[in-house]
């Protein structure tokens, strides 16, 4: 049976839904690698990729309170918080300090004084929570454009905005043209978990179906933002969910070209309501590898480093990953459920990694373009 | 493994070959090969046991460990016995088979505090004592006047059953100068084993890489184990593991040296090892080591997942569920592992779990 599959990746054909099931069930997992690392060659070279980013959420309040979720507070719940725009901008200037420029950390100081930080992404996802209006993300998306303009702003998953959509009366479409005015460069992957709805009715219930995370992310792409794709494995989901997962990915981006990066995220079992054990290394990278080969249209694969652990996802990049996101600086979603991983990691360190998996370093814009080749 | 093993093996130059050049996955893969004829049961084992320090007072002082101290440290330690007896109760309640003990080379200890104590221990309870690496046993023999071979009968006679496989770090005398002058070189390490071999005792043989050796340092070492294995049979497994650089003076030194950005010519540290040159190494141990029936994999080291990964590129041993890890812990990285997280994980990798003894007999499968 690999050989079949192993003839048609080769050949630089599309693998069929079956033949992802056989992927999965196979034990070769060295054979899997190497088919996924021949397509991850082919796609982006000797390359893997970084990014100087930090992560921001701006709230853990959230009505949804997903199942598996660790992160999420009820609002007035001890362990709830809510961070003001300020706040954000706060954090966000901290990474000045780094770069020691000026003696002010950016808390005192009201000035629209213009600064860089030692990233070039924030990545901004929070609870759906149930006070806010639209407006308030609109102010929170253009004030940091307006403080850091060069900035990207990657922010709010599909959940977040069909939310914003009932909350504002507003279409999706109208919703995402105007957070795209206010500043919003693109969207992270989030809120996919599987898509299949006996599973989906098992893990989160409150949440929007899988249909409409892809009609979100269809609409997203026609108005020109760009987004990833993500998919969470490990918890009650059999390899068939995660095939069918894949598929409808994979549909969508025929459809729209529109996602950038694949990312699966591993399932952590601690502080939530999912029973279960943390998924193997094993499955990990056999995931990051089917992945790879079935999704023959996304151009990245990313080994989210935070979930996967730094070593297994130095370990994707020899199973089809060209990706392991970036520095991160502060985690609390992983972190809720017992990442056991840090919370960042420096510049100097994911390139040590790329290395010695023997893959070309670049630090890239959220975009993928270069900003910086290591050699 | 009808042939013998001669046949088949590998040369130093083939594996320094391997080293620079195979691609990883297809070295894995060769690993995994022979892993399987090894062991077609698709079992993985693990031994329920518990590390009892008992003291960190050491005259050695390595620089690659964070665990030391000198005998006037506010944090310096002796277990008296009582508390040693209470640790190896808890042990057998917890199902163990095997208590681990090592220590610091103690100044002010003697042959008989270590008779007294196998003998008491012996007295009061049914459990493997694997005890006693070759730099402790050298200090016990050099501060009695004794030879290796006569301690380790004294001390066997008292009840030691087998010995660690630690303290061999690198077998190879540059990089020990550099690392731990104060530590027996390698032919020592490598005569006690043999004497243990000689003396009916079973025992491991360790590797710690990723500090400032070479490929061809690393291959020394395997190809020196490989070679007493042959004369004497007398190594259960083979442990590869990476120095934590948390805590230890080998860290700060090579953080000196990069703030001061020299150049240095006779000493440099690299970062910690990562997952690919640990798989690199583990696998490479499994194809040169054609003697040696057990690999472990270091899940201490290298946490669960990896450890899961390790199982399919050569290791086919979980090592043991460390009840009480000191050592590596005190370079702050520390993997919070039960029993069931490490049968659990194994299930989880394709295996059967199984708990072991000392000397790989199965006990019982989960």
């Amino acid at each position: 049976m690999l050989t079949s599959i192993r003839k048609k990746v080769l050949a630089g054909k599309r693998i069929s839904e079956e033949d992802a099931l056989h992927l999965f069930e196979s034990d070769d997992i060295f054979t899997l690698g190497a088919l996924a690392s021949h397509v991850a060659r082919k796609k982006n070279g000797p390359h893997a990729f970084f990014i100087r980013n930090r992560h921001i959420n701006p709230t853990n309040i959230c009505i949804n309170r997903c199942k598996f979720c660790a992160f999420s507070r009820s609002k007035g719940q001890q362990g709830a918080f809510e961070l003001t725009i300020e706040d954000m901008i706060n954090k966000l200037g901290e990474g000045q300090k780094a770069k020691g420029k000026g003696p002010g950390n950016g808390r005192s100081s009201r000035s629209p004084r213009l600064i860089t930080p030692g990233f070039s992404e924030v990545h901004i996802v929070g609870g759906l929570h149930p006070d806010w209006p639209l407006e308030h993300y609109l102010e929170m998306i253009s004030t940091i454009k307006k403080k850091f303009p060069k900035l990207h702003i990657k922010a709010f998953t599909a959940v977040e905005i069909d939310y914003f959509s009932k909350i504002s009366g507003r279409s999706v479409e109208d919703t995402l043209r105007d957070l795209k005015k206010s500043g919003l460069g693109s969207m992270p992957g989030g809120g996919a978990e599987i898509f299949g709805e006996g599973i989906r009715n098992q893990l989160c219930p409150e949440k929007i179906s899988g249909d409409r995370w892809l009609e979100v992310m269809e609409t997203a792409h026609r108005v020109g933002i760009r987004t990833n794709a993500t998919m969470l494995y490990g918890h009650v989901e059999d390899i068939s969910d995660r095939v069918d997962h894949l598929s409808r990915l994979r549909s969508l981006q025929d459809r729209t070209k529109g996602f950038q990066a694949f990312i699966p995220l591993a399932y952590h079992p601690k502080n939530t309501e999912i029973a279960g054990g943390y998924t193997s290394g094993i499955d990990d990278l056999k995931t990051i590898a089917v992945g790879r080969i079935f999704l023959d249209n996304f151009d990245h694969i990313k080994a989210y480093w935070i979930m996967l652990g730094e070593k297994i996802s130095q370990l994707a990049l020899l199973f089809g990953a060209d990706d392991i996101d970036g520095t991160i600086i502060e985690e609390k979603i992983t972190h809720s459920a017992g990442a056991l991983t840090g919370e960042k990691l420096v510049a100097e360190q994911l390139v040590d990694l790329i290395r010695k998996a023997g893959k070309a370093a670049v630090e890239r814009d959220s975009f993928y373009k270069t900003i910086r080749t290591y050699r | 493994m009808t042939e013998k093993p001669e046949d088949n093996r590998i040369s130093r130059h083939e594996a320094a070959a391997l080293f620079k050049d195979a691609d990883l996955l297809g070295l894995g893969m060769w690993a995994d090969i022979i892993r399987k004829a090894l062991h077609p049961e698709e079992i993985c084992t693990f031994v329920v046991d518990r590390n009892i320090n008992y003291t960190n007072v050491c005259i050695n002082k390595c620089t690659f460990c964070a665990f030391w101290r000198d005998a006037e440290d506010s944090d310096a330690y002796l277990l008296d016995r009582d508390t040693i007896f209470r640790k190896i109760e808890e042990t057998i309640a917890l199902g163990g088979t095997q208590i681990l003990i090592q220590g610091g080379l103690h100044p002010s200890l003697d042959i008989f505090y270590y008779i007294d104590l196998l003998r008491a221990i012996k007295e009061r309870f049914d459990i493997n004592i694997h005890g006693f690496s070759p730099p402790e046993v050298c200090y016990i023999a050099d501060t009695s006047d004794l030879t290796i071979r006569e301690t380790l009968s004294i001390l066997k006679i008292a009840g030691l059953d087998s010995i660690p496989g630690g303290g061999a770090e690198i077998l190879s005398d540059r990089v020990r100068d550099i690392l731990s002058p104060r530590k027996i070189k390698s032919s020592r390490w490598l005569e006690v084993m043999e004497a243990a071999h000689g003396l009916d005792m079973r025992t491991t043989a360790t590797m710690m890489f990723g500090s400032i050796e070479t490929p061809d340092d690393i291959i020394t070492h395997l190809d020196a184990i490989r070679q007493l294995q042959d004369r004497t049979g007398g190594f259960t497994a083979f442990i590869p593991w990476t120095f934590q650089p948390g805590n230890t003076e080998l860290k700060e030194r090579g953080e000196r040296q990069k703030a001061k950005a020299k150049r240095a010519k006779t000493f440099k540290v690299q970062n910690a090892a990562t997952a690919v040159e640990y798989l690199r190494v583990l696998a490479l141990s499994r194809i040169y080591l054609d003697n040696i029936k057990n690999i472990q994999a270091s899940w201490v080291t290298q946490g669960l997942k990896m450890a899961q990964v390790a199982l399919r590129f050569g290791a086919n041993d979980f090592g043991s569920t460390m009840i009480e890890e000191n050592v590596v812990a005190s370079t702050g990285v520390s993997y919070c592992v039960t029993k069931e997280d490490i049968i659990s994980a194994i299930r989880a990798a394709g295996f059967i779990p199984a708990q072991r003894d000392t000397h790989y007999n199965l006990l019982r499968f989960f």
